[in-house]
C-alpha cells in the first residue's frame, strides 16, 4: 500500500478529483494549507504598504491506494494538476505499513 | 422643540452609537486574527467606561454652563435635574463622546495592556474629551468665531493626536516595519465601513439638532464627502499601486467623512465634493508617514483622523458659505474665519496631545502600557481575554 500526498494549486483541485475517480480510487482527504517553493511568495499591498507574503495557498490532496494502482493515481494527479507554470506543485509517495477500516476491522488491501 | 425634531435627535442618538460597534469591525477586520477580539472589545468597552464618566461629570463639564470659557459648572452632575430637550442633548452627545476615545483604540493594536486601556479611555474621557468639547461648542474657542458643526477638532484631530501621544509612549509592536502585518479580514472591515458611513448621518445632520434645512444640507453633504472620499483614495491607489483595493475604498470613504464633518452645516454641495475628493488624496498619502517617521500607528488614526480633521476644519476656513451656514470664509471675503480655524486646530492639537501623553506616561508608570512579549506574540485574544474569535471545530 502507497500513501500518496500531493500539492496542487487550488483551483486545479476539481480536475485531480474527477481523474481519481476515473483511475478508480475510492477516497481522497484534502485540505487548504499554506506554503512556498520555487514559486516563492507574492506581493500585497495595504493602504500603500507593500507585503512580501512568502506562503502562497495551496491544497493537499492526499489517497491511500494498493500498490497495482500506484502508477496510475500518480500519473492521473500529475496530469490533471498540470499547467506548465511554475507552482503547480509536488507529489510524493510514501510506503504504508499497515491499514486498517475502521467499520469492519478489515486489514491490509481489503482496507483500501 | 417640535416633536419632529425631537424625534429626529433621539434616532441621530442611536445612530451614532451605532457607529461604535460599526468602527469596532472597521479595525478588527484590519488587525491580526490573533488579536481582533482585543480590538472590538477596546470599541465595545468603551462605550460602557463613557457613559459611566458622561452621566457622572463629563456632560456637566462640557455643557453644564459656562465656568469662563474653559470648562462647563459641574452644575448637572449626575444629570440630576436635567429633563426633556437638555437631556435630549446631553444623551446625543454622549454618543460622540463614547466614539471618540474608540477611536483612538486603532492605533494600539495588538500591543496594550487592556486594564491600561480601560484606564486610558477613562481618563481622556474625563480630562481631555469634555474641555475640548466645551472650547469649541460653548467656550472660548466657540466666542472666539472657530467653527466645528459636527466634531471635526472635537472628535477628529482631538482622538487623532491623542492616538499620537499615545503610540510614542506605548512604543511599536514587535517587527513594525520589517514584518508584514496584513489585514485580516476585510470583509469586517468593509461592513464596518458601511456601518460608520449609515450612523455618520446622525452625526453630522443629527448635529443641526433639528429636523430643518442644515440637517438636511449636513446630510447632502455628508453623502458627498464619503463617496467623493472613496473616489478620491481609489485612484491615487489605483495610478500608484497599479490595483483599486477594498481598504483602500473603505478608508477613503471614512477619510472624507471625517473631512466633511467639521463643515457639513457650512457649506453646500460642490464645495463636499472639494473636501471629499482632497480627504481621499491626502490622507492616502498621509498614511505613509508612520513608516517615514517610525511611529506605529497601527490602523492609521493619525493618518486619516488628524490629517482629515485638519484638512477639513481649515478647508471650512476658507470654503464656508453665509447663505449656507450663516458664516463666510476667506473665498467669500472672510480672511479671519481662516485664522480663527486656524487656531481651533493648534489649541486643539497642543492641548489634546500633551493632555495625551501626560494620562499615557501616568497610565505606563502606575499598571504598565504594554503586554508581556509573550502574550504579544501569542495575540491579545487568548493572553489577555481568554478566549478566540474563530473556532472551527469542537475539537477540545
Amino acid at each position: 500500500m502507497k500513501l500518496v500526498i500531493a500539492y496542487i494549486k487550488p483551483f486545479k483541485l476539481e480536475e485531480v478529483k474527477n481523474a481519481l475517480k476515473d483511475a478508480g480510487v475510492s477516497g481522497v482527504s484534502v485540505s487548504d494549507i499554506n506554503g512556498f517553493g520555487r514559486q516563492s511568495g507574492h506581493t500585497e499591498v495595504y493602504r500603500g504598504a507593500e507585503y512580501e507574503v512568502d506562503f502562497v495557498p495551496k491544497t493537499r490532496v492526499e489517497v491511500l491506494v494498493d500498490d497495482t494502482l500506484t502508477t496510475t493515481v500518480v500519473d492521473a494527479i500529475q496530469s490533471a494538476a498540470h499547467t506548465g507554470e511554475i507552482g503547480d506543485g509536488k507529489i510524493a509517495v510514501l510506503a504504508i505499513e499497515e491499514a486498517v477500516r475502521i467499520r469492519t476491522g478489515e486489514r491490509g488491501r481489503d482496507a483500501v | 422643540m417640535a416633536a419632529g425634531d425631537i424625534a429626529w435627535v433621539l434616532i441621530s442618538s442611536a445612530l451614532v452609537l451605532f457607529m461604535t460597534p460599526g468602527l469596532a469591525l472597521f479595525y478588527g477586520g484590519m488587525g491580526r486574527a490573533r488579536n481582533v477580539l482585543n480590538m472590538l472589545l477596546m470599541s465595545f468597552f468603551t462605550i460602557s467606561i463613557v457613559t459611566v464618566v458622561w452621566v457622572l461629570v463629563g456632560y456637566t463639564m462640557a455643557f453644564g454652563g459656562d465656568g469662563g470659557g474653559f470648562i462647563g459648572s459641574f452644575g448637572d452632575l449626575g444629570l440630576a435635574g436635567l429633563t426633556g430637550e437638555d437631556l435630549l442633548f446631553a444623551m446625543f452627545q454622549m454618543t460622540f463622546a463614547i466614539i471618540t476615545p474608540a477611536l483612538i483604540s486603532g492605533a494600539v493594536a495588538g500591543r496594550m495592556k487592556f486594564t491600561a486601556w480601560v484606564m486610558f479611555a477613562t481618563l481622556w474621557s474625563l480630562l481631555v474629551y469634555p474641555l475640548v468639547a466645551h472650547w469649541a461648542w460653548e467656550g472660548w474657542l466657540a466666542d472666539l468665531g472657530a467653527i466645528d458643526f459636527a466634531g471635526g477638532l472635537v472628535v477628529h484631530i482631538n482622538a487623532g493626536v491623542a492616538a499620537l501621544a499615545l503610540v510614542l509612549v506605548l512604543g511599536p509592536r514587535k517587527g513594525f516595519g520589517t514584518e508584514a502585518f496584513r489585514p485580516h479580514s476585510l470583509p469586517l472591515t468593509l461592513i464596518g465601513t458601511g456601518i460608520l458611513w449609515f450612523g455618520w448621518f446622525g452625526f453630522n445632520a443629527g448635529s443641526a439638532f433639528a429636523a430643518n434645512g442644515t440637517a438636511i444640507n449636513a446630510m447632502v453633504t455628508t453623502q458627498i464627502g464619503a463617496a467623493l472620499g472613496a473616489l478620491g483614495w481609489s485612484i491615487a491607489e489605483w495610478r500608484k499601486v497599479g490595483a483599486p483595493t477594498t481598504l483602500g475604498a473603505a478608508s477613503g470613504a471614512v477619510a472624507g467623512l471625517v473631512a466633511i464633518t467639521p463643515a457639513a452645516g457650512f457649506v453646500g454641495p460642490a464645495a463636499a465634493m472639494a473636501f471629499g475628493l482632497l480627504a481621499g488624496l491626502v490622507c492616502y498619502l498621509a498614511v505613509s508617514l508612520k513608516f517615514r517617521f517610525g511611529f506605529d500607528d497601527s490602523l492609521d488614526v493619525v493618518g486619516v483622523h488628524l490629517v482629515g480633521g485638519v484638512l477639513g476644519s481649515l478647508l471650512l476656513g476658507i470654503l464656508a458659505q453665509a447663505t449656507i451656514g450663516g458664516v463666510d470664509g476667506a473665498l467669500f471675503g472672510e480672511v479671519v474665519t481662516l485664522w480663527y480655524q486656524f487656531v481651533g486646530v493648534v489649541s486643539v492639537l497642543v492641548f489634546s496631545f500633551v493632555m495625551s501623553w501626560l494620562i499615557a506616561k501616568l497610565v505606563d508608570v502606575t499598571v504598565g502600557l504594554r503586554v508581556t512579549d509573550q502574550q504579544e506574540t501569542q495575540g491579545l485574544d487568548l493572553s489577555v481575554h481568554e478566549e478566540r474569535a474563530y473556532v472551527f471545530t469542537d475539537a477540545q
